[in-house]
Protein backbone atom coordinates (compact mmCIF):
# COMPACT_ATOMS: atom_id res chain seq x y z
CA UNK A 1 0.00 0.00 0.00
CA UNK A 2 1.23 3.54 -1.02
CA UNK A 3 1.68 6.10 1.62
CA UNK A 4 -0.49 8.34 -0.33
CA UNK A 5 -3.28 5.72 -0.40
CA UNK A 6 -5.61 6.48 2.79
CA UNK A 7 -6.29 3.40 5.17
CA UNK A 8 -9.91 4.16 4.90
CA UNK A 9 -11.10 1.05 6.68
CA UNK A 10 -8.81 1.87 9.60
CA UNK A 11 -10.04 5.62 10.33
CA UNK A 12 -13.89 4.47 9.52
CA UNK A 13 -12.97 1.55 12.21
CA UNK A 14 -11.96 4.61 14.87
CA UNK A 15 -14.24 6.84 14.47
CA UNK A 16 -17.36 4.27 14.44
CA UNK A 17 -15.78 3.06 17.52
CA UNK A 18 -15.56 6.84 18.89
CA UNK A 19 -18.91 7.85 17.89
CA UNK A 20 -20.27 4.68 20.09
CA UNK A 21 -18.21 5.85 22.79
CA UNK A 22 -20.23 9.00 22.51
CA UNK A 23 -23.12 7.25 22.29
CA UNK A 24 -22.94 5.79 25.32
CA UNK A 25 -23.00 9.03 27.22
CA UNK A 26 -25.42 10.47 24.71
CA UNK A 27 -28.27 11.67 26.91
CA UNK A 28 -25.32 13.32 29.36
CA UNK A 29 -24.00 15.07 26.48
CA UNK A 30 -27.07 16.60 24.95
CA UNK A 31 -28.78 17.19 28.27
CA UNK A 32 -26.10 19.99 29.45
CA UNK A 33 -26.53 22.11 26.41
CA UNK A 34 -30.12 21.55 25.66
CA UNK A 35 -30.86 22.72 29.15
CA UNK A 36 -28.67 25.32 29.11
CA UNK A 37 -29.87 26.99 25.93
CA UNK A 38 -33.48 26.59 27.34
CA UNK A 39 -32.32 28.71 30.00
CA UNK A 40 -30.69 31.40 28.48
CA UNK A 41 -33.51 31.79 26.42
CA UNK A 42 -35.51 31.92 29.44
CA UNK A 43 -33.42 34.35 31.49
CA UNK A 44 -31.84 36.77 28.61
CA UNK A 45 -34.63 36.02 25.66
CA UNK A 46 -37.45 36.21 27.95
CA UNK A 47 -36.18 38.21 31.15
CA UNK A 48 -33.97 40.83 29.82
CA UNK A 49 -34.26 40.44 26.50
CA UNK A 50 -38.11 41.82 26.55
CA UNK A 51 -36.60 44.78 27.94
CA UNK A 52 -33.56 45.36 25.81
CA UNK A 53 -35.78 44.97 22.50
CA UNK A 54 -33.93 45.20 19.69
CA UNK A 55 -29.74 44.97 18.63
CA UNK A 56 -29.16 45.75 15.08
CA UNK A 57 -32.70 45.63 13.97
CA UNK A 58 -32.80 42.17 15.12
CA UNK A 59 -35.14 40.71 18.09
CA UNK A 60 -32.93 39.96 21.16
CA UNK A 61 -34.21 36.27 21.37
CA UNK A 62 -33.10 35.78 17.63
CA UNK A 63 -29.94 37.45 18.22
CA UNK A 64 -28.17 35.29 20.84
CA UNK A 65 -29.38 32.03 18.51
CA UNK A 66 -26.02 32.00 16.90
CA UNK A 67 -23.82 32.75 20.23
CA UNK A 68 -25.52 29.90 21.89
CA UNK A 69 -24.73 27.48 19.02
CA UNK A 70 -21.10 28.90 18.72
CA UNK A 71 -20.29 28.73 22.57
CA UNK A 72 -21.97 25.09 22.44
CA UNK A 73 -19.76 24.12 18.93
CA UNK A 74 -16.61 25.50 20.59
CA UNK A 75 -17.06 24.09 24.41
CA UNK A 76 -18.24 21.02 22.82
CA UNK A 77 -15.28 20.64 20.13
CA UNK A 78 -12.68 21.40 22.45
CA UNK A 79 -14.24 18.87 24.85
CA UNK A 80 -15.24 16.27 22.85
CA UNK A 81 -11.90 15.84 20.75
CA UNK A 82 -9.53 16.20 24.22
CA UNK A 83 -11.86 13.21 25.90
CA UNK A 84 -11.59 11.56 22.59
CA UNK A 85 -7.73 11.46 22.86
CA UNK A 86 -6.58 11.63 26.19
CA UNK A 87 -9.07 8.50 27.23
CA UNK A 88 -7.04 5.78 24.93
CA UNK A 89 -3.41 7.70 26.14
CA UNK A 90 -4.59 7.35 29.97
CA UNK A 91 -5.85 3.90 29.95
CA UNK A 92 -2.22 3.26 27.29
CA UNK A 93 -4.88 1.98 24.76
CA UNK A 94 -3.03 3.81 22.69
CA UNK A 95 -0.44 1.55 21.93
CA UNK A 96 -3.19 -0.45 19.25
CA UNK A 97 -3.20 3.02 17.34
CA UNK A 98 0.56 3.48 17.15
CA UNK A 99 1.67 -0.06 16.26
CA UNK A 100 -1.61 -0.59 13.45
CA UNK A 101 -0.48 0.83 10.05
CA UNK A 102 -2.11 4.43 10.25
CA UNK A 103 0.05 7.73 9.23
CA UNK A 104 -0.55 10.19 11.79
CA UNK A 105 -3.20 12.01 9.43
CA UNK A 106 -5.09 9.03 9.05
CA UNK A 107 -5.55 9.16 12.94
CA UNK A 108 -6.39 12.86 13.00
CA UNK A 109 -9.11 12.32 11.17
CA UNK A 110 -10.61 9.45 12.44
CA UNK A 111 -9.88 11.19 15.96
CA UNK A 112 -10.98 15.00 15.04
CA UNK A 113 -13.63 13.82 12.62
CA UNK A 114 -15.52 12.07 15.04
CA UNK A 115 -15.64 14.74 17.81
CA UNK A 116 -16.72 17.58 15.17
CA UNK A 117 -19.73 15.26 13.76
CA UNK A 118 -20.82 14.97 17.17
CA UNK A 119 -20.52 18.86 17.87
CA UNK A 120 -22.14 19.51 14.89
CA UNK A 121 -24.79 17.04 15.89
CA UNK A 122 -25.28 19.20 19.42
CA UNK A 123 -25.36 22.17 17.69
CA UNK A 124 -28.11 21.37 15.32
CA UNK A 125 -30.08 20.04 18.64
CA UNK A 126 -29.46 23.52 19.90
CA UNK A 127 -31.05 25.01 16.72
CA UNK A 128 -34.02 23.15 17.05
CA UNK A 129 -34.71 23.79 20.02
CA UNK A 130 -34.32 27.61 19.74
CA UNK A 131 -36.96 27.58 16.95
CA UNK A 132 -39.19 26.66 19.84
CA UNK A 133 -38.56 29.83 21.49
CA UNK A 134 -38.06 32.84 18.77
CA UNK A 135 -38.99 32.84 14.91
CA UNK A 136 -35.82 31.99 12.76
CA UNK A 137 -34.94 33.01 9.39
CA UNK A 138 -31.35 31.80 8.13
CA UNK A 139 -30.29 34.05 5.20
CA UNK A 140 -27.33 31.92 3.97
CA UNK A 141 -28.01 28.39 5.00
CA UNK A 142 -24.88 26.94 2.70
CA UNK A 143 -22.54 29.32 4.84
CA UNK A 144 -23.93 28.77 8.14
CA UNK A 145 -23.46 25.04 7.35
CA UNK A 146 -19.99 25.98 6.37
CA UNK A 147 -19.25 28.03 9.24
CA UNK A 148 -20.44 25.30 11.48
CA UNK A 149 -18.07 22.92 9.94
CA UNK A 150 -15.52 24.77 9.53
CA UNK A 151 -15.26 25.75 13.77
CA UNK A 152 -16.16 21.99 14.96
CA UNK A 153 -13.28 21.15 12.93
CA UNK A 154 -10.56 24.06 14.14
CA UNK A 155 -11.72 23.72 17.12
CA UNK A 156 -11.50 19.52 17.54
CA UNK A 157 -7.97 19.57 15.97
CA UNK A 158 -7.60 21.99 18.79
CA UNK A 159 -9.00 19.90 21.10
CA UNK A 160 -6.99 17.16 20.01
CA UNK A 161 -3.95 18.72 21.16
CA UNK A 162 -5.28 19.58 24.25
CA UNK A 163 -6.04 15.89 24.53
CA UNK A 164 -2.41 14.82 24.22
CA UNK A 165 -1.08 17.98 26.50
CA UNK A 166 -3.22 17.60 29.26
CA UNK A 167 -1.67 15.11 32.35
CA UNK A 168 -4.37 15.26 34.04
CA UNK A 169 -8.45 15.47 34.40
CA UNK A 170 -8.32 19.29 35.53
CA UNK A 171 -5.44 20.04 32.85
CA UNK A 172 -8.25 18.54 30.45
CA UNK A 173 -11.20 20.75 31.87
CA UNK A 174 -9.23 23.30 32.08
CA UNK A 175 -9.24 24.99 28.45
CA UNK A 176 -13.02 24.79 27.65
CA UNK A 177 -13.82 26.68 31.02
CA UNK A 178 -11.03 28.83 31.54
CA UNK A 179 -10.73 30.10 27.95
CA UNK A 180 -13.07 29.28 25.59
CA UNK A 181 -16.56 29.88 27.64
CA UNK A 182 -14.81 33.66 29.05
CA UNK A 183 -13.55 34.13 25.45
CA UNK A 184 -17.33 33.33 24.21
CA UNK A 185 -18.66 35.47 26.63
CA UNK A 186 -16.92 38.36 25.88
CA UNK A 187 -16.71 37.60 22.11
CA UNK A 188 -20.42 39.06 21.79
CA UNK A 189 -22.22 35.90 21.86
CA UNK A 190 -24.90 37.98 23.87
CA UNK A 191 -24.38 40.92 22.68
CA UNK A 192 -23.47 43.07 19.96
CA UNK A 193 -19.53 44.44 20.47
CA UNK A 194 -20.54 48.16 19.31
CA UNK A 195 -22.77 48.31 22.29
CA UNK A 196 -19.19 47.68 24.44
CA UNK A 197 -17.94 50.97 26.07
CA UNK A 198 -14.64 51.81 24.64
CA UNK A 199 -11.74 51.12 25.58
CA UNK A 200 -13.54 47.32 25.58
CA UNK A 201 -14.50 47.34 22.44
CA UNK A 202 -11.14 47.64 20.41
CA UNK A 203 -9.52 44.96 23.11
CA UNK A 204 -12.12 43.26 22.48
CA UNK A 205 -11.07 42.76 18.44
CA UNK A 206 -7.85 41.04 20.29
CA UNK A 207 -10.54 38.19 21.48
CA UNK A 208 -10.49 35.52 18.60
CA UNK A 209 -14.34 34.76 19.42
CA UNK A 210 -15.31 37.67 18.02
CA UNK A 211 -14.73 36.62 14.22
CA UNK A 212 -16.59 33.38 14.90
CA UNK A 213 -19.84 34.55 16.23
CA UNK A 214 -19.96 37.24 14.47
CA UNK A 215 -19.55 35.38 10.82
CA UNK A 216 -21.51 33.22 11.84
CA UNK A 217 -24.35 35.68 12.98
CA UNK A 218 -23.93 37.21 9.42
CA UNK A 219 -24.44 34.09 7.85
CA UNK A 220 -28.36 34.18 10.23
CA UNK A 221 -28.96 37.89 9.66
CA UNK A 222 -26.36 38.62 6.96
CA UNK A 223 -25.12 41.62 9.58
CA UNK A 224 -22.10 41.15 11.48
CA UNK A 225 -19.56 43.60 13.29
CA UNK A 226 -16.45 41.86 11.48
CA UNK A 227 -16.56 41.18 7.76
CA UNK A 228 -16.93 37.73 6.87
CA UNK A 229 -13.74 37.55 5.25
CA UNK A 230 -12.35 38.36 7.81
CA UNK A 231 -13.82 35.52 9.96
CA UNK A 232 -13.02 32.92 7.86
CA UNK A 233 -9.59 34.03 7.53
CA UNK A 234 -9.01 34.17 11.42
CA UNK A 235 -10.87 30.70 11.52
CA UNK A 236 -8.44 29.41 8.31
CA UNK A 237 -5.42 30.96 9.97
CA UNK A 238 -5.94 28.99 13.66
CA UNK A 239 -6.30 25.97 11.75
CA UNK A 240 -3.08 26.42 9.91
CA UNK A 241 -1.81 26.82 13.34
CA UNK A 242 -3.51 23.33 15.13
CA UNK A 243 -2.14 21.43 11.98
CA UNK A 244 1.50 22.61 12.08
CA UNK A 245 1.00 22.03 15.88
CA UNK A 246 -0.17 18.67 15.18
CA UNK A 247 2.03 17.63 12.40
CA UNK A 248 4.84 18.32 15.44
CA UNK A 249 3.48 16.49 17.70
CA UNK A 250 3.44 13.21 15.40
CA UNK A 251 6.42 14.00 13.86
CA UNK A 252 8.55 14.34 17.57
CA UNK A 253 6.37 11.87 19.03
CA UNK A 254 5.33 14.16 21.60
CA UNK A 255 3.69 12.55 24.83
CA UNK A 256 2.52 9.51 22.28
CA UNK A 257 6.22 7.71 21.69
CA UNK A 258 8.85 8.02 24.66
CA UNK B 1 15.52 -16.37 2.45
CA UNK B 2 16.31 -13.09 4.06
CA UNK B 3 15.53 -12.52 8.22
CA UNK B 4 12.15 -11.97 9.25
CA UNK B 5 13.34 -9.30 11.48
CA UNK B 6 16.96 -7.51 11.61
CA UNK B 7 17.83 -4.97 13.82
CA UNK B 8 21.26 -3.63 13.01
CA UNK B 9 23.13 -0.61 15.47
CA UNK B 10 19.67 0.15 17.17
CA UNK B 11 20.92 2.63 20.22
CA UNK B 12 17.71 4.19 22.35
CA UNK B 13 18.30 6.96 24.46
CA UNK B 14 15.14 7.87 26.58
CA UNK B 15 14.30 11.55 26.91
CA UNK B 16 15.52 10.85 31.13
CA UNK B 17 18.88 10.39 29.07
CA UNK B 18 18.50 6.41 29.78
CA UNK B 19 20.37 4.66 27.23
CA UNK B 20 18.19 1.52 27.47
CA UNK B 21 19.48 -0.01 23.88
CA UNK B 22 23.15 0.40 23.53
CA UNK B 23 23.82 -1.22 19.71
CA UNK B 24 21.73 -4.13 19.08
CA UNK B 25 21.65 -6.05 16.33
CA UNK B 26 19.54 -9.35 16.01
CA UNK B 27 18.29 -11.05 12.98
CA UNK B 28 15.22 -13.54 13.49
CA UNK B 29 14.33 -16.12 11.28
CA UNK B 30 10.32 -17.00 9.72
CA UNK B 31 8.68 -19.61 11.75
CA UNK B 32 11.72 -19.32 14.52
CA UNK B 33 10.21 -19.27 18.22
CA UNK B 34 12.73 -16.82 19.70
CA UNK B 35 12.89 -15.96 23.67
CA UNK B 36 14.54 -12.15 24.52
CA UNK B 37 16.08 -13.54 28.18
CA UNK B 38 16.99 -10.76 30.59
CA UNK B 39 17.00 -9.65 33.78
CA UNK B 40 14.17 -6.71 34.40
CA UNK B 41 15.51 -3.50 32.89
CA UNK B 42 17.71 -4.91 30.59
CA UNK B 43 15.77 -3.17 27.61
CA UNK B 44 13.45 -6.04 26.16
CA UNK B 45 10.34 -3.77 26.67
CA UNK B 46 12.16 -1.08 24.64
CA UNK B 47 14.06 -3.16 21.87
CA UNK B 48 10.26 -4.93 20.89
CA UNK B 49 8.29 -1.47 21.11
CA UNK B 50 10.67 0.20 19.05
CA UNK B 51 10.28 -2.63 16.14
CA UNK B 52 6.04 -2.38 16.98
CA UNK B 53 6.36 1.02 16.42
CA UNK B 54 5.31 2.42 19.64
CA UNK B 55 8.52 3.75 20.67
CA UNK B 56 10.68 5.88 18.80
CA UNK B 57 13.50 4.69 17.31
CA UNK B 58 16.68 6.29 18.05
CA UNK B 59 19.74 5.49 15.54
CA UNK B 60 20.10 2.42 13.74
CA UNK B 61 18.10 0.64 11.86
CA UNK B 62 15.16 -2.03 11.99
CA UNK B 63 13.62 -4.32 9.21
CA UNK B 64 10.67 -6.14 9.48
CA UNK B 65 9.72 -8.81 6.57
CA UNK B 66 12.47 -6.62 4.65
CA UNK B 67 10.37 -3.46 5.12
CA UNK B 68 12.14 -0.52 6.84
CA UNK B 69 10.31 0.65 9.93
CA UNK B 70 10.54 3.91 9.47
CA UNK B 71 10.16 4.29 5.41
CA UNK B 72 7.73 1.61 5.03
CA UNK B 73 6.15 1.49 8.12
CA UNK B 74 2.59 0.69 7.06
CA UNK B 75 3.91 -2.63 5.58
CA UNK B 76 6.18 -3.50 8.32
CA UNK B 77 3.08 -3.01 10.91
CA UNK B 78 0.75 -5.22 9.16
CA UNK B 79 2.82 -7.96 9.53
CA UNK B 80 3.00 -7.63 13.28
CA UNK B 81 0.62 -8.19 16.37
CA UNK B 82 1.86 -7.03 19.64
CA UNK B 83 0.91 -8.27 23.46
CA UNK B 84 2.17 -5.71 25.34
CA UNK B 85 3.40 -6.61 28.96
CA UNK B 86 0.89 -4.67 30.68
CA UNK B 87 -2.98 -5.06 30.11
CA UNK B 88 -4.57 -1.99 28.58
CA UNK B 89 -8.29 -1.85 27.50
CA UNK B 90 -11.28 -0.12 27.08
CA UNK B 91 -13.18 -1.59 29.80
CA UNK B 92 -15.95 -0.63 28.40
CA UNK B 93 -16.16 -2.08 25.35
CA UNK B 94 -17.44 -6.07 24.65
CA UNK B 95 -14.95 -8.67 23.90
CA UNK B 96 -16.39 -9.07 20.74
CA UNK B 97 -16.29 -5.42 20.03
CA UNK B 98 -12.65 -4.56 21.04
CA UNK B 99 -11.31 -7.60 19.10
CA UNK B 100 -13.06 -6.25 15.92
CA UNK B 101 -12.18 -2.91 16.32
CA UNK B 102 -8.14 -4.14 16.46
CA UNK B 103 -8.76 -6.18 12.93
CA UNK B 104 -10.10 -3.00 11.27
CA UNK B 105 -7.61 -0.62 13.01
CA UNK B 106 -5.21 -3.00 10.97
CA UNK B 107 -7.23 -2.24 8.02
CA UNK B 108 -8.45 -5.67 7.34
CA UNK B 109 -11.66 -6.69 6.06
CA UNK B 110 -14.42 -7.92 8.57
CA UNK B 111 -14.17 -11.33 9.23
CA UNK B 112 -16.71 -12.43 11.65
CA UNK B 113 -15.58 -16.20 11.24
CA UNK B 114 -12.05 -16.14 11.55
CA UNK B 115 -13.12 -13.50 14.99
CA UNK B 116 -15.75 -16.36 15.93
CA UNK B 117 -12.52 -18.96 15.75
CA UNK B 118 -10.26 -17.09 17.51
CA UNK B 119 -12.57 -16.34 20.22
CA UNK B 120 -12.95 -20.09 20.74
CA UNK B 121 -9.43 -21.16 20.62
CA UNK B 122 -8.94 -18.61 23.53
CA UNK B 123 -11.81 -19.66 25.41
CA UNK B 124 -13.63 -16.43 25.28
CA UNK B 125 -16.58 -17.20 22.95
CA UNK B 126 -18.74 -17.47 26.13
CA UNK B 127 -17.36 -13.86 26.72
CA UNK B 128 -17.70 -12.35 23.57
CA UNK B 129 -20.59 -9.92 24.69
CA UNK B 130 -19.33 -9.71 28.31
CA UNK B 131 -18.12 -5.80 28.86
CA UNK B 132 -13.60 -6.22 29.38
CA UNK B 133 -14.40 -4.73 32.77
CA UNK B 134 -16.88 -7.93 34.41
CA UNK B 135 -13.70 -10.27 32.99
CA UNK B 136 -11.31 -11.85 35.62
CA UNK B 137 -7.30 -11.07 34.52
CA UNK B 138 -6.68 -13.88 32.67
CA UNK B 139 -9.68 -13.33 30.33
CA UNK B 140 -8.10 -9.65 30.38
CA UNK B 141 -4.73 -11.30 28.84
CA UNK B 142 -6.41 -13.53 26.64
CA UNK B 143 -8.86 -10.46 25.18
CA UNK B 144 -4.83 -9.06 24.72
CA UNK B 145 -3.89 -12.35 22.86
CA UNK B 146 -7.17 -11.70 20.54
CA UNK B 147 -6.50 -8.49 19.66
CA UNK B 148 -2.94 -9.24 18.77
CA UNK B 149 -3.81 -12.43 16.62
CA UNK B 150 -7.00 -10.38 14.85
CA UNK B 151 -5.38 -9.07 11.86
CA UNK B 152 -4.11 -12.32 11.27
CA UNK B 153 -0.17 -11.34 11.79
CA UNK B 154 2.93 -13.04 10.42
CA UNK B 155 4.83 -12.40 13.46
CA UNK B 156 3.28 -12.06 17.00
CA UNK B 157 5.43 -10.44 20.32
CA UNK B 158 4.43 -11.65 23.48
CA UNK B 159 5.90 -9.45 26.28
CA UNK B 160 6.00 -11.44 29.30
CA UNK B 161 3.41 -13.62 28.44
CA UNK B 162 3.08 -15.52 31.18
CA UNK B 163 4.02 -13.00 34.02
CA UNK B 164 0.40 -13.46 36.70
CA UNK B 165 -0.65 -15.97 34.72
CA UNK B 166 -2.31 -19.17 35.84
CA UNK B 167 -1.55 -22.66 34.95
CA UNK B 168 -4.45 -23.24 32.45
CA UNK B 169 -3.83 -19.96 30.59
CA UNK B 170 -0.25 -21.00 30.60
CA UNK B 171 -0.75 -24.08 28.73
CA UNK B 172 -3.30 -22.63 26.61
CA UNK B 173 -0.89 -19.93 25.86
CA UNK B 174 1.80 -22.32 24.76
CA UNK B 175 -0.73 -24.41 22.77
CA UNK B 176 -1.60 -21.97 20.73
CA UNK B 177 2.19 -20.51 20.18
CA UNK B 178 3.33 -23.73 19.06
CA UNK B 179 -0.11 -24.25 16.45
CA UNK B 180 0.86 -20.50 15.71
CA UNK B 181 4.68 -21.42 14.78
CA UNK B 182 2.50 -24.63 13.05
CA UNK B 183 0.99 -22.02 10.42
CA UNK B 184 4.42 -20.31 9.77
CA UNK B 185 4.50 -17.64 12.17
CA UNK B 186 6.88 -15.90 13.71
CA UNK B 187 6.86 -15.67 17.44
CA UNK B 188 8.98 -13.51 19.67
CA UNK B 189 8.90 -13.50 23.37
CA UNK B 190 10.33 -11.87 26.35
CA UNK B 191 10.61 -13.60 29.51
CA UNK B 192 13.14 -13.39 32.55
CA UNK B 193 12.47 -17.01 33.54
CA UNK B 194 15.23 -19.15 32.23
CA UNK B 195 12.46 -21.93 32.44
CA UNK B 196 10.13 -20.33 29.88
CA UNK B 197 13.29 -20.10 27.39
CA UNK B 198 13.70 -23.29 27.58
CA UNK B 199 10.44 -24.91 27.38
CA UNK B 200 9.34 -22.72 24.81
CA UNK B 201 11.37 -21.03 22.60
CA UNK B 202 14.30 -22.75 19.27
CA UNK B 203 17.01 -20.05 20.10
CA UNK B 204 17.56 -17.71 23.08
CA UNK B 205 18.69 -13.95 23.07
CA UNK B 206 20.53 -13.11 26.28
CA UNK B 207 19.94 -9.47 27.01
CA UNK B 208 21.43 -7.08 29.84
CA UNK B 209 21.90 -3.51 30.10
CA UNK B 210 20.55 -2.68 26.84
CA UNK B 211 23.52 -5.33 24.99
CA UNK B 212 22.67 -8.45 23.86
CA UNK B 213 25.05 -10.90 25.29
CA UNK B 214 24.78 -13.93 23.17
CA UNK B 215 22.19 -15.69 20.38
CA UNK B 216 22.11 -19.29 20.83
CA UNK B 217 20.20 -22.42 19.27
CA UNK B 218 18.15 -23.45 23.22
CA UNK B 219 19.67 -26.34 23.69
CA UNK B 220 22.98 -25.38 23.35
CA UNK B 221 22.43 -22.48 25.58
CA UNK B 222 21.62 -25.41 28.28
CA UNK B 223 24.37 -27.22 27.72
CA UNK B 224 26.57 -24.38 28.03
CA UNK B 225 24.80 -23.13 30.70
CA UNK B 226 21.74 -25.03 32.01
CA UNK B 227 23.17 -26.73 34.93
CA UNK B 228 22.10 -28.08 37.57
CA UNK B 229 23.02 -28.70 41.22
CA UNK B 230 22.20 -31.95 43.64
CA UNK B 231 22.67 -31.35 47.14
CA UNK B 232 22.73 -33.90 49.48
CA UNK B 233 22.46 -33.39 53.19
CA UNK B 234 24.40 -35.90 55.15
CA UNK B 235 23.29 -37.70 58.06
CA UNK B 236 27.14 -37.53 59.46
CA UNK B 237 29.23 -34.25 58.54
CA UNK B 238 32.58 -34.86 56.59
CA UNK B 239 36.03 -33.31 57.30
CA UNK B 240 37.02 -34.05 53.41
CA UNK B 241 35.85 -35.11 50.00
CA UNK B 242 37.03 -39.11 50.09
CA UNK B 243 39.20 -39.97 47.13
CA UNK B 244 36.82 -42.05 45.68
CA UNK B 245 34.65 -39.58 45.01
CA UNK B 246 36.60 -37.09 43.22
CA UNK B 247 35.50 -38.06 39.42
CA UNK B 248 32.41 -35.91 40.48
CA UNK B 249 34.36 -32.95 41.46
CA UNK B 250 31.99 -32.31 44.71
CA UNK B 251 32.12 -29.34 46.90
CA UNK B 252 31.65 -29.63 50.41
CA UNK B 253 29.54 -26.97 52.05
CA UNK B 254 27.99 -26.01 55.44
CA UNK B 255 30.99 -26.98 57.57
CA UNK B 256 30.76 -30.42 56.02
CA UNK B 257 27.00 -30.99 55.98
CA UNK B 258 26.19 -30.86 52.88
CA UNK B 259 27.58 -32.23 49.44
CA UNK B 260 27.12 -30.76 46.55
CA UNK B 261 27.33 -31.72 42.84
CA UNK B 262 26.83 -29.82 39.64
CA UNK B 263 26.03 -31.95 36.47
CA UNK B 264 24.78 -31.07 33.02
CA UNK B 265 20.76 -32.07 33.14
CA UNK B 266 20.95 -32.48 29.32
CA UNK B 267 23.75 -35.17 29.05
CA UNK B 268 23.12 -38.64 28.39
CA UNK B 269 24.30 -39.71 31.42
CA UNK B 270 24.26 -36.95 34.37
CA UNK B 271 26.53 -39.01 36.82
CA UNK B 272 24.23 -39.26 39.88
CA UNK B 273 23.44 -42.89 39.95
CA UNK B 274 26.58 -43.97 40.18
CA UNK B 275 27.64 -41.20 42.75
CA UNK B 276 24.72 -42.45 45.23
CA UNK B 277 25.76 -45.64 44.76
CA UNK B 278 29.54 -45.12 45.47
CA UNK B 279 28.15 -43.38 48.40
CA UNK B 280 26.29 -46.28 49.59
CA UNK B 281 29.35 -47.90 49.25
CA UNK B 282 31.24 -45.60 51.02
CA UNK B 283 28.84 -45.63 53.90
CA UNK B 284 28.13 -42.09 53.59
CA UNK B 285 24.30 -41.61 54.09
CA UNK B 286 21.96 -38.75 53.09
CA UNK B 287 18.95 -37.45 55.02
CA UNK B 288 17.63 -35.34 52.35
CA UNK B 289 18.57 -34.50 48.74
CA UNK B 290 17.51 -31.33 46.39
CA UNK B 291 18.36 -29.95 42.81
CA UNK B 292 18.32 -26.67 41.89
CA UNK B 293 18.85 -24.91 38.47
CA UNK B 294 20.93 -22.28 38.13
CA UNK B 295 19.86 -19.25 37.45
CA UNK B 296 19.03 -16.39 35.22
CA UNK B 297 21.96 -14.43 37.76
CA UNK B 298 24.16 -17.26 37.65
CA UNK B 299 24.19 -17.37 33.60
CA UNK B 300 24.97 -13.74 33.28
CA UNK B 301 28.28 -13.98 36.04
CA UNK B 302 29.44 -17.01 33.78
CA UNK B 303 28.60 -15.23 30.65
CA UNK B 304 30.10 -11.34 32.00
CA UNK B 305 33.36 -13.20 33.14
CA UNK B 306 33.06 -14.99 29.41
CA UNK B 307 33.30 -11.37 27.57
CA UNK B 308 36.16 -9.83 29.99
N1 LIG C 1 9.55 5.74 28.71
C1 LIG C 1 10.72 5.62 29.35
N2 LIG C 1 11.42 6.70 29.74
C2 LIG C 1 12.60 6.59 30.37
N3 LIG C 1 13.17 5.43 30.69
C3 LIG C 1 12.52 4.30 30.35
C4 LIG C 1 11.27 4.33 29.66
N4 LIG C 1 10.87 3.06 29.45
C5 LIG C 1 11.82 2.27 29.99
N5 LIG C 1 12.82 3.00 30.52
C6 LIG C 1 14.05 2.50 31.15
O1 LIG C 1 14.77 1.79 30.17
C7 LIG C 1 15.39 0.64 30.73
C8 LIG C 1 14.91 -0.59 29.98
O2 LIG C 1 13.54 -0.78 30.27
P1 LIG C 1 12.69 -1.91 29.59
O3 LIG C 1 12.92 -1.88 28.13
O4 LIG C 1 11.30 -1.77 30.06
O5 LIG C 1 13.36 -3.22 30.20
P2 LIG C 1 12.77 -4.70 30.39
O6 LIG C 1 11.55 -4.83 29.56
O7 LIG C 1 13.87 -5.60 29.95
O8 LIG C 1 12.47 -4.86 31.84
C9 LIG C 1 15.00 0.63 32.19
O9 LIG C 1 16.06 1.21 32.92
C10 LIG C 1 13.78 1.50 32.26
O10 LIG C 1 13.67 2.13 33.51
MG1 LIG D 1 9.63 -5.30 30.09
Amino acid sequence: MSAAKLNHHAIWTIYLAEMSRMRRTFWQSIATPVITTVLYFIVFGGAIGSRIQHVGGIGYGAFIVPGLIMLTLLTQSVSNASIGIYFPIFTKTIYEILAAPLSALEIVFAYVGAAATKSVVLALIILATATFFTPLHIQHVGWMIAFMLLTAVTFSLFGFIIGIWAQNFEQLAIIPSLVITPLTFLGGAFYSIDMLPQPWRTLNLLNPVVYLVSGFRWSFYGTGEVGVGLSLAFTGMFMAICLTLVWWIFKTGYRLKP
Amino acid sequence: MPPMISVSALRKTYKSGLVALDGIDLEIEKQEIFALLGPNGAGKTSLISIICGTVGIGSGTVRVGGHDITQDYRAARAMIGLVPQEISLDIFATVWNTVAFSRGVFGRRPDPDYIERLLRDLSLWDKRDRRVIELSGGMKRRVMIAKALSHEPEILFLDEPTAGVDVSLRRDMWALVRSLRDKGVTIILTTHYIEEAEEMSDRVGVIANGRILLVEQTAALMRKFGRRKLTLALQHPLAYIPVDLSPWELELEQQGQVLAYAFDANAEDNGIPALLRRMAELGIDFRDLDTSRNSLEDIFVSLVEQTA
